[in-house]
């Protein structure tokens, strides 16, 4: 196989081009990556018990209520969230990239940082707020209005719904803002000019200029809703319903029956591909229209006597991710009972020292978890880095084709990679169950896409031409890399190590799968924690994870711009 | 030849298995204790509550400077499938076992995966019965599933007295329970419920719109908490301690009876800590440890030495319903499949 560059005329000191077996290896590495799990998962779904081949497994998913029902539940659920999530982040999102509204910088940093939040300690803190009798937010209602029913309940469909939105829509909206900002501000004055009044030309200019990001904002909350696992299992099981993701779990309690399992995890699957089709399609043909005219800066609209208004909005909106459930788990932590109303009197120190002197899972469980999110940030951004380094330097098919593979893990939910990993390493050849290896392997694929993304972007942003320019300089290929490259990348793979960490400290629908007794990370701690009804012990270990991970990405981001001087002047 | 090598194997696995059940029966001795201590660690699989396994290994340290005990906390149920999930891995991670699911012991003892190891002193003063002759379990603790209520919520006389009375429609919302396809307690108490008082009454208790959470030590929090005034069933022990730290909830022993659920514990064949893991598990039948159990844990206890704090029923004084552990191993796929369909989770 040819490639690039004319090895005749390379300078002494340089290695040989070792892009084509590189690319070879890494395309190797990320089929089997994807593969391995999915193929497990497809001859499991069409055998029987014996092993012998058949149809019987989605036969019984189609007959069989307790299964179809939780389809159905699952379908009804991630249509709702999708809608929710668009109706509420559409005028955020608006307000806060293309109004004066006070304060829309921070609005913006907060609205982000809500993604740091694991939704599944979203919702043990939504258990705390809004639990129909006991919850903080019901009992203020009872005693202000003085009914008897609760405001909500969170322990219904509808209260799943409001949750998972809360942790979605902060998605949907990051991708429109971002839209928004983009939008010339040149079609919106000639629309005002010609007499347009404000609401026409946002409905008639704004909304459908924004609309390909709205929908595929809109397809991911969609995708999120139907994968989550931790959500429904805290709030649909005490409610009585089943969502499939926390049936395909169930299917592994004993007697397990994996075949069905493998057949229920299948739909997800092609919902998930379908879906990112369509969004591809979506955003391929309508985005970059208005991306590549780069006309006027877009410029605020005065909102006037509604800024305030508008602000009271923004804030109203931010309590529900962040302000409100902080504040339960930072009660639950302090109080010995953490729905309780407030009083000096049930103030305690109890939990913590249950957590770090008592439980003897603690130390372990955040040992394993920073260790696994070190190693997987760390392997993944390498792995993303050489992977994106080849596709924008290469545009041939080989190129294209390592792309698809490294943005394929995407279409795969975390708990079908949980049941694929776990088909696949329970049982010899290779063992990895209990291991942190088959945890390394899970988070690696589920967190590549992101870090490829952000990489790929980052490469897309810097011209060949400067490592060129050192390749005639007499640089060799490894030495461009390390003092051209290298330096002009480090904001992009600060940017991915972060997004990597966070994702797996947060990641729990495969580490539920994959941890055994001895590889407990802290999402399932809290999990089993959050099942025999231990609040505020959840409460501690949540906090101080979150403060964890918050040092580390501060101290990465630190280290990434102290070192080697300012970041895009090449050295 | 081949069927000679074969034929002294046999003998010798014979002569092995027949020593092994001889001598299952073993004290806490010095030996044990040095041999113990250069392990230094042993891992317990229990589904106790948290708290209350965190404090009997404490006890246990303190005891045992040297030793440490790694407690793994969860549902029997879910405990189960792990073990069972781990063993097909071989994974040989857990020493010693306890479960609220007396069944389980009965799977594994059948399984092969449990070490003959008769404590001296549960043979010398436990009940005759209550233990395997062989040595392969143990109870290690007792307890009750019962129904509770909110004493601020509910007026003493307005309480339930027993199962039957939980249909009444005033309760309807105003109940949780906990589930047998995760805790060991509850599918225990399902069978017995299912057995005695019927299983048309769990199926019209599921028209009632129960609160549905996962462990039997759960739903004593709910109730203190005030989310829902009455449990359907959950931890005796749990009630106690609630009680002990002043929380409003108070006890109903059922008319028609009270499952009875009996904790064995076992040592583990392939223990990878065999002799700190039977350190671990003869101290816990010792009298020191049944009275940690009792008092601070709200146990039950067989240890006939071990004294009642003053305020618990008796358990003389209270019906129980019989526990059946081999007729749980062989109905526990069916329990847990009517289960669903009434219960929907």
């Amino acid at each position: 196989m040819a490639t690039t560059g004319g090895g005749a005329a390379r300078p002494s000191g340089s290695g040989p081009d070792l892009s084509g077996p590189v690319l070879a290896a890494a395309a190797i590495f990320l089929a089997g990556l994807v593969c391995l799990p999915i193929g497990w998962i497809a001859a499991f779904a069409f055998s029987d018990r014996g092993g012998a081949p058949t149809l019987g497994n989605f036969v019984q998913l189609a007959e069989d209520p307790t299964l179809s029902e939780p389809l159905l539940t699952t379908l009804a659920l991630s249509c709702s969230v999708a809608v929710a999530a668009a109706l509420a982040a559409a005028p955020l999102a608006w307000i806060v990239a293309r109004t004066d509204m006070p304060g829309r910088r921070i609005a913006r940093i907060l609205m982000t940082a809500s993604f740091v939040t694991p939704p599944f300690l979203g919702a043990i803190a939504w258990e705390i707020l809004a639990a129909p009798n006991s919850g903080i937010l019901n009992r203020m209602w009872r005693d202000l209005s003085g009914a008897a029913d609760p405001l909500f309940d969170i322990y219904s469909f509808g209260g799943l719904v409001f949750v998972i939105t809360c942790y979605t829509a902060p998605y949907v909206f990051v991708v429109l803002a971002n839209a928004l900002d983009r939008i010339p501000a040149d079609l919106e004055d000639a629309a005002g000019i010609l007499g347009a009044p404000r609401w026409r030309i946002v409905l008639g200019i704004t909304l459908p200029l924004a609309l390909p990001a709205l929908l595929a904002g809109v397809a991911v909350a969609f995708l999120q809703a139907m994968t989550l696992f931790g959500s429904p299992a805290i709030l649909a099981i005490p409610a009585g319903f089943h969502t499939i993701t926390t049936k395909i779990y169930s299917l592994f309690q004993f007697p397990p029956k994996p075949q069905v399992a493998a057949a229920a995890a299948l739909p997800l699957l092609l919902v998930t591909i379908a879906l990112l089709w369509l969004q591809s399609r979506i955003l391929g043909r309508r985005g970059y229209a208005v991306i590549a005219g780069k006309g006027a800066e877009p410029r605020p609209v005065r909102l006037g006597a509604w800024r305030w208004p508008a602000f009271a909005l923004v804030a109203a909106a931010l309590a529900l991710p962040l302000f409100l459930p902080y504040a339960a788990l930072l009660k639950a932590a302090f109080s010995t009972l953490p729905s309780a109303p407030f009083d000096p009197a049930n103030l305690t120190l109890a939990h913590f020292a249950f957590v770090f002197l008592e439980f003897s899972q603690t130390q372990r469980a955040f040992s394993n978890t920073f260790v696994l999110a070190l190693a997987t940030a760390t392997a993944g951004t390498a792995l993303a880095l050489v992977v994106a380094y080849l596709v924008a330097r290469r545009t041939d098919l080989a190129g294209r084709s390592l792309e698809f593979l490294a943005m394929a893990p995407i279409a795969v939910p975390g708990i079908v990679l949980g049941v694929g990993l776990f088909l696949a390493y329970t049982r010899g050849p290779v063992v990895l169950y209990g291991t942190l290896w088959i945890l390394l392997l899970a988070f690696l694929t589920i967190e590549l896409p992101a870090a490829f993304q952000q990489l790929r972007a980052s490469f897309r942003g810097l011209h060949p031409e400067l490592e060129e320019a050192s390749r005639i300089l007499g640089a060799g290929r490894i030495e461009t890399l390390r003092r051209i490259t290298a330096p002009l990348l480090r904001s992009g793979v600060i940017a991915g190590w972060c997004l990597i960490f966070v994702g797996t400290v947060r990641e729990l629908s495969a580490a539920v799968m994959l941890s055994s007794s001895a590889t407990k990370v802290l999402s399932v701690v809290i999990f089993d924690l959050n099942e025999s009804g231990n609040l505020g012990a959840i409460a501690v270990i949540g906090v101080t994870m979150l403060v964890v991970t918050f040092a580390v990405v501060a101290i990465a981001n630190w280290a990434g711009s102290a070192r080697g001087g300012p970041r895009v002047q090449p050295a | 030849m081949k069927t000679t090598m074969i034929a002294a194997l046999a003998a010798a696995t014979l002569a092995a298995g027949a020593a092994s059940a001889q001598d299952a029966t073993y004290a806490i001795t010095p030996e044990l204790e040095a041999a113990a201590r250069r392990e230094g660690k042993l891992v317990y699989y229990t589904s106790i509550d948290v708290k209350v396994a965190e404090d009997l290994a404490k006890a246990f340290e303190r005891r045992f400077p040297g030793i440490k005990v790694h407690v793994e906390r969860n549902g029997a149920e879910r405990q189960f499938s792990k073990i069972g999930q781990e063993y097909a891995s071989r994974i040989f991670n857990v020493d010693t076992v306890n479960s609220s699911d007396a069944a389980h012991f009965v799977y594994w003892k059948r399984e092969g995966w449990l070490a003959p190891a008769l404590p001296e002193e549960v043979k010398r003063l436990y009940p005759a019965g209550s233990f395997d002759p062989e040595g392969f379990h143990a109870p290690m603790r007792a307890s009750m599933s019962v129904i509770a209520y909110n004493t601020t919520l509910v007026q003493a006389a307005d309480a339930p007295r027993g199962f039957r009375d939980l249909l009444d429609p005033k309760w309807r919302g105003k109940l949780v329970k906990a589930h047998p396809g995760y805790s060991g307690t509850i599918l225990t108490a399902t069978f017995q419920i299912g057995r005695d008082v019927g299983w048309d009454f769990l199926e019209k208790l599921a028209g009632q719109q129960v609160m549905q959470v996962q462990s039997s030590t759960e739903p004593p929090r709910k109730v203190v908490a005030g989310e829902r005034p009455v449990m359907v069933d959950g931890n005796e022990y749990n009630v106690f301690l609630e009680q002990a730290r002043g929380a409003p909830i108070a006890i109903v022993y059922p008319a028609e009876g009270t499952p009875l659920i009996i904790g064995p514990s076992g040592v583990m064949k392939n223990a990878r800590n065999p002799n700190a893991a039977r350190l671990f598990h003869a101290w816990s039948f010792s009298l020191e440890a049944q009275q940690l159990a009792v008092d601070a844990g709200g146990l039950r206890s067989l240890h006939p030495g071990v004294k009642e704090p003053a305020g618990r029923k008796p358990m003389s004084e209270i019906k129980l319903m019989k526990d059946d552990p081999v007729a749980v191993d062989k109905e526990v796929e069916q329990i847990k499949a009517r289960y669903l369909r009434h219960f929907r989770t």
